[in-house]
């Protein structure tokens, strides 16, 4: 009777808790998720200070971000991040007499409505000559100037029409500067016509008239870019890069002057850059690591100011009163920095000189830009914004880093993840809540929040204690798995390890074999891969991480190792590569300090061991005949399968070289097909089951191969815009091809559909993303891969005689039997990434996540991309979660993993499995940074984490206090009965 | 007598059948010939048994493609390989005549690879670069050398080779030579398919919201997925409670039939326990 009841309790519990909750709630927002934003590295930077109210520096970034900072923190006040298409060439500010709010908006559009104004002819990329001149005046308006692209062009700052333009491009003439003396209404535009002609134009201002035209030769020829020196004279080096030139343009008369560099320094160094800056009368080259700064007198007299060994940034000029310009100079010295900012016809008196400590990875210091302001004794004040090499960005002032931005993050190359050292004696924890009493009065805070007698101001302390949660911050690992370490590798070279907890940056390290250096000039990262990853000797072995660069964008430039320890982010060691690396396989196999192997191809195809030990070699050869690989060659539309072969023959006698031989290829018509998008499944996914149970107890063997590529071409017509074909001329072919022999297992064409394709493999499915032209929409595509040769294991008395063949090994090299089925449906967004959630044991359903055009990621059940969906499903297929088949896939706003927060310029989502099954981490790269948790069928193994644990305590002790009284109570009346 | 001789034909098929290495390759075999139409049983394409080491002989023509279009009348010339060796020409693609006369049976000792290759445009060869496939030695010896071809083509185009064996070729890959040194060759022209369509409803919008609307849960957690906790005890409770309530009347019951029969102290001690115990 009591069990029946119970158990009828149990079933009403289970139904009512079925249905999956797939949003937050509001006051679960930053309980698990992180969101940083960042900017990119500075390209130019542009200080807002002239008025009173908040101070603020304008920054465009590489990352093509327009930001504007709060100077007193460092804060993002607004943000623009613009596409890849838009990149920003220059800033300035425009309406610097105007109201403020009025000169933030006005400057947007001003540049906003040029560049409407002729299509894309100011704003576009690739014009490095762009220059930008402000302070012109015609009556009430005030004029902008812009060159670019070889186009000088007058832009009213009212409504940003083009009052006058002129062109330079059909002239062939290089423009190297456009210079406006101050106070006067003449633009120059000087530059070189074939290297060794010199030519002036000098333009009015205020109409585009040109007054006058004059060219001079030079016949030793001209290197590189010009430095003005004053408003009518340039510096420039002649083609060997040892002679100075200097170039004055007076009245219109061109003339030479040279100055041999030999003369200035006793000592030459070779040949000569000219570093341009802006400051009157002062110049600097550099030769190899040797900086010196030039002082130009009186027209053509040269004279050496400094010379010094350390590396240098010159800031721009900065005119602070009347006709006094002022310039900062920084210079680099092992843990400090040096800046001086001095007057520019005052070369032996500094401004100020300050020296600051910083720190050692942060690189050297790219560059520079100086701002003054009022101390509070009336005298002038400088403060300096620096970026450093490793893409951060600091400010400076009375010799302190007031605050300091690691955009360096805004730029993520390869992200892996690491475990955090396991708790114990010594090692670094942060402060949890020790004291049982504090431990007690959160949990009746929450007991009240549950039963709803919570005052608002409980709610707001309930609310600020679940987000100041000690416990996710921790620097050990938890027993779900939640709390590790992101190991991310940015562009400029540098590994920074976040916890995945707040995000906070745990260390970072600026990678030496990443720098440029003597022997390598454009060092390039690459990949980051798990090094060692300690299991066995987890409590005394520190886990590390791999980092492969290269020397250059070439393909046969040598690579670079680093290897990097993830708990204290100290270099381990590194190795510069003779070879080069064009491909990484990490291998499946450890050796005994749980080194994982890895083989590097190089560009002449041979293949490299790493660890290069006795060992390593020993367990890589015992598997030397099972290890296959592929190599795609883009541009040329070959897919080609390799072995090892043995040794290396040749020159090169190396115990871990092995020489490769092609096995297979493929080779797509070059006049048909092109190679967009190569997708594999992930060498770390986990598959729980490897049959399906369909409707009517059938079985449908998954046909799971580590081995599987999905390949997609398009017509080389639609290789273009969206837009510029037509349907007819353009198809999308999608091939699964097995890497081990070759072989082709399924293609299909796409008619009238082109890309960009974004795909992603998993199990034995593949869902990618493409453009329709006929339907005019954006569609999804879903192909799974059933294993043939298994379906006659459905015999139940096959399975228990043990009559099967499903344990027997599988070869690839089996004629596979396999069937195939597709759907595709309509998908409104367009897409920037695609990810699909991984857990431990692959038992959780999949959600596939989405990068949207708009910067989200939203969760899309697999279950939607189900190639058995039918319009009505039967009610056996009802019961195993088929959903009826529509045309388009639906876009459910509470499943955005993001919420309300966008992660700007979103290029990759990465998820990780937790320890518990049902959770996945998603982190989320771009400009921004963002992560999650996610459970995709919920959290079914935990409890969450607002459960109240003092209730379910005060429960059974009332239950236990109960069961005591109803004894007793018993107990008395049975002594009573007896008695009686 | 007619019978017996089924009987022993049929087993005889039988022992030929399940003769190769896994009772599985007859069924595979079948299932080739129909699902691609290829005409006559392996048996019938080596009409002429032919020594191991035999010199190469032109065997009779084997037709090896299907007429299925007029692509299959075309000739590709097929280079062969053995290991890493250099490539040499096998023969033309529709007759293939060579044998492994010469280190075929080297490359099996080795499970080596054998290695094909055809050129990629069969009206310039090679045309791009030739497409190369290969397959491990030991997978090819049945009572013949069995091989088995998928070309893929696009137009005039070879995009791709599948070559293998055309069953299984089970992990252990034992070393079996064959009976006889020549190949029987399965071949099959594939082309793309077309990709279904996505499905367009136009009149069943109200249909489609009903779908996505299932899924769309309500915000809300119901009263049981909040209140679970505290509901459970207090049922237990509840149901503790009306045990109680039925024991206690029934227990009166059974107290007081004693105590009205014989007075003895023994029977009134006992009876509630027993009757508890019946029921």
């Amino acid at each position: 009777m009591a069990i029946r009841s119970f158990l009828i309790l149990f079933i009403l519990f289970f139904f009512s808790s079925l249905n999956p909750i797939l949003s937050l709630y509001e006051d679960q927002v930053g309980l698990v998720d992180w969101h940083q934003q960042y900017l990119g590295k500075v390209k130019q930077a542009v200080f807002h200070t002239h008025k009173t109210g908040r101070k603020r520096v304008v920054v465009s970034t590489e990352e093509n971000v327009v930001a504007s900072l709060d100077l007193r923190q460092g804060e993002i006040f607004w943000r623009h991040v613009l596409g890849s298409n838009d990149v920003i060439d220059g800033i300035d500010i425009a309406l610097g007499k105007c109201h403020y709010p009025f000169i933030r908006r006005k400057y947007f559009e001003s540049m906003e409505s040029s560049r409407w104004a002729d299509g894309v002819g100011i704003f576009s990329s690739g014009s490095k000559a762009l220059k930008i001149i402000t302070n012109l005046k015609i009556e009430k308006d005030n004029i902008v100037i812009i060159f670019s692209n070889g186009r000088l062009n007058a832009v009213s700052c009212i409504d940003g029409e083009v009052l006058w333009e002129k062109d330079f491009e059909g002239e062939s003439l290089k423009v190297q500067q456009v210079i406006q003396p101050p106070g006067s209404n003449l633009i120059y535009v000087v530059g070189f016509v074939s290297s060794s002609l010199f030519e002036m134009y000098q333009i009015n201002a205020l109409n585009g008239e040109l007054l006058k035209h004059e060219s001079a030769a030079f016949s030793g020829g001209f290197l590189g870019e010009v430095s003005p020196v004053f408003s009518e004279t340039v510096v420039a080096l002649d083609s060997t890069g040892l002679i100075l030139l200097t170039i004055s343009f007076q009245n219109g008369k061109i003339s030479f002057h040279q100055t041999p560099i030999s003369n200035l320094v006793k000592d030459s160094f070779g040949p000569a850059k000219i570093i341009t800056s802006s400051v009157t009368g002062i110049f600097a080259i550099k030769m190899n690591a040797v900086t010196i700064v030039i002082r130009v007198k009186d027209e053509s007299k040269l004279e050496v100011v400094e010379k010094t060994n350390h590396e240098t940034s010159i800031s721009d000029a900065l005119s602070i009163s009347e006709g006094q310009q002022a310039f900062a100079l920084v210079q680099h010295a092992s843990h400090e920095i040096h800046l001086r900012v001095k007057l520019a016809h005052n070369w032996d008196d500094n401004l100020l000189k300050e020296s600051v400590k910083m720190d050692q990875h942060r690189g050297l210091v790219h560059k520079v830009y100086i701002n003054n302001y009022i101390r509070t004794d009336k005298s002038y004040g400088f403060r300096a914004l620096i970026v450093m090499e490793d893409h951060s960005l600091l400010l400076l002032q009375q010799g302190e880093i007031v605050w300091s931005r690691e955009d360096g993050l805004a730029s993520i190359i390869d992200v892996t993840t690491s475990e955090l050292p396991v708790e114990r004696d010594g090692v670094s924890v942060a402060k949890v809540e020790h004291n049982l009493f504090e431990w007690l009065k959160g949990h009746m805070l929450k007991l009240k929040g549950t039963l709803m007698l919570a005052s608002p101001q409980d709610v707001a302390a309930i609310q600020s204690m679940r987000l100041k949660n000690s416990e996710k911050s921790k620097m050990t690992r938890d027993h779900n798995g939640f709390r590790k370490l992101l190991i991310v590798l940015t562009r400029a070279g540098k590994l920074f390890a976040l916890h995945t907890g707040d995000g906070h940056i745990v260390w970072s390290y600026l990678l030496q074999s990443l720098q440029k250096s003597k022997v390598c000039q454009h060092p390039i990262g690459l990949n980051l891969y798990k090094w060692q990853v300690p299991h066995h000797h987890a409590m005394d072995e520190n886990p590390s991480v791999l980092v492969i660069g290269k020397c250059g964008p070439s393909s046969d430039a040598p690579g670079a190792l680093s290897f990097v320890d993830t708990y204290t982010g100290k270099e381990l060691s590194s190795l510069s590569l003779v070879h080069s690396v064009a491909q990484v396989i990490p291998l499946p196999y450890t050796d005994s300090t749980e080194q994982c192997l890895h083989l590097l191809i190089d560009a002449d195809k041979h293949a490299h061991l790493y660890p290069k030990t006795p060992e390593a070699i020993s367990t890589f050869e015992r598997e030397f005949s099972n290890i296959y690989w592929y190599s795609v060659e883009d541009d040329n539309g070959i897919i080609k399968g390799h072995a090892l072969r043995g040794k290396c023959t040749g020159e090169v006698a190396d115990e871990v070289c092995f020489d490769t031989r092609e096995l297979w290829s493929i080779v797509f018509p070059s006049e048909s097909e092109k190679i967009i998008a190569i997708v594999t499944r992930k060498l770390n996914e986990v598959v729980h089951t490897q049959a399906k149970v369909i409707a009517d107890q059938e079985v449908m063997y998954k046909y799971i191969s580590r081995n599987l590529l999905f390949v997609a071409t398009v017509a080389l017509k639609g290789s273009v815009e969206i837009g510029s074909v037509t349907p007819e001329e353009s198809w999308l072919v999608a091939y699964l091809i097995d890497t081990v022999t070759g072989r082709i297992l399924h293609r299909v064409t796409h008619h009238g559909s082109q890309g960009p394709v974004h795909a992603v493999f998993s199990e034995n499915w593949v869902v990618y993303h493409y453009f329709n032209l006929k339907a005019h929409r954006y569609e999804m595509s879903v192909i799974e891969i059933y294993d043939q040769s298994r379906a006659d294991n459905k015999d139940v008395w096959k399975l228990v005689l043990g009559k099967h063949n499903l344990t027997s090994p599988i070869s690839l090299y089996s004629r596979p039997d396999v069937i195939t089925k597709s759907q595709s449906y309509f998908f409104t967004h367009s897409v920037k990434a695609i990810a699909v959630t991984s857990t431990t044991k692959g038992i959780t359903s999949k959600q596939l996540l989405i990068g949207t055009i708009g910067d989200q990621v939203l969760a899309l059940d697999k279950r939607f991309l189900d190639p058995r969906r039918t319009v009505n499903p039967t009610q056996a297929e009802k019961e195993e979660g088929i959903i009826p088949l529509t045309d388009s896939l639906p876009i459910i706003p509470q499943s955005y993993v993001t919420h309300a927060l966008r992660v700007e310029g979103l290029r990759g989502i990465i998820t990780v499995p937790a320890k518990l099954e049902s959770t996945t981490l998603v982190f989320a790269h771009g400009v921004d940074l963002f992560f999650t948790q996610l459970a995709p069928s919920r959290t079914y193994d935990s409890l969450t984490d607002d459960f109240n644990y003092a209730l379910l305590l005060i429960t059974i002790v009332a239950l236990l206090a109960a069961i005591f009284v109803t004894w007793t109570l018993s107990e008395r009346k049975e002594l009573q009965e007896n008695w009686r | 007598m007619k019978w017996v001789e089924v009987i022993v034909s049929f087993i005889l098929t039988l022992s030929f059948l399940s003769f190769p290495s896994c009772g599985f390759q007859s069924d595979e075999l079948l299932v080739d010939d129909e699902e691609f139409g290829l005409e006559g049983a392996p048996q019938h394409r080596s009409p002429e048994p032919i020594p191991t080491r035999s010199p190469p002989v032109t065997s009779p023509t084997r037709k090896r493609h299907s007429d299925l279009d007029s692509d299959s009348k075309i000739q590709f010339s097929l280079d062969h390989a053995f290991g890493d060796s250099d490539f040499s020409p096998a023969g033309t693609f529709s007759a293939r005549l060579k044998t492994w006369s010469h280190g075929g049976q080297n490359l099996l000792e080795s499970d080596d690879f054998y290695r094909i290759r055809l050129p990629s445009n069969v009206l310039s060869p090679p045309g791009r670069d030739f497409i190369i496939s290969s397959v491990k030695a030991r997978c090819l010896p049945r009572e013949s050398l069995d091989e088995h071809f998928v070309i893929h083509m696009e137009g005039v185009n070879v995009l791709a080779v599948n070559y293998g064996s055309p069953g299984s070729c089970p992990y252990p890959r034992n070393l079996k030579l064959p009976a006889k040194w020549s190949f029987s060759s399965h071949t099959v022209l594939k082309n793309s398919e077309q990709a279904p369509r996505a499905p367009v409803f136009t009149e069943e919008i109200l249909g489609g919201e009903n779908a996505e609307g299932e899924v769309v849960q309500p915000a809300e957690r119901s009263f049981w997925a909040k209140y679970w906790m505290y509901l459970i005890p207090l049922g237990l409770i509840v149901m503790n409670a009306v045990t109680q309530a039925m024991n206690m009347p029934e227990e009166q019951a059974t107290g007081q039939v004693p105590a009205q029969g014989q007075p003895s102290a023994g029977a009134v001690q006992r009876g509630p326990s027993s009757a508890v115990r019946r029921r």
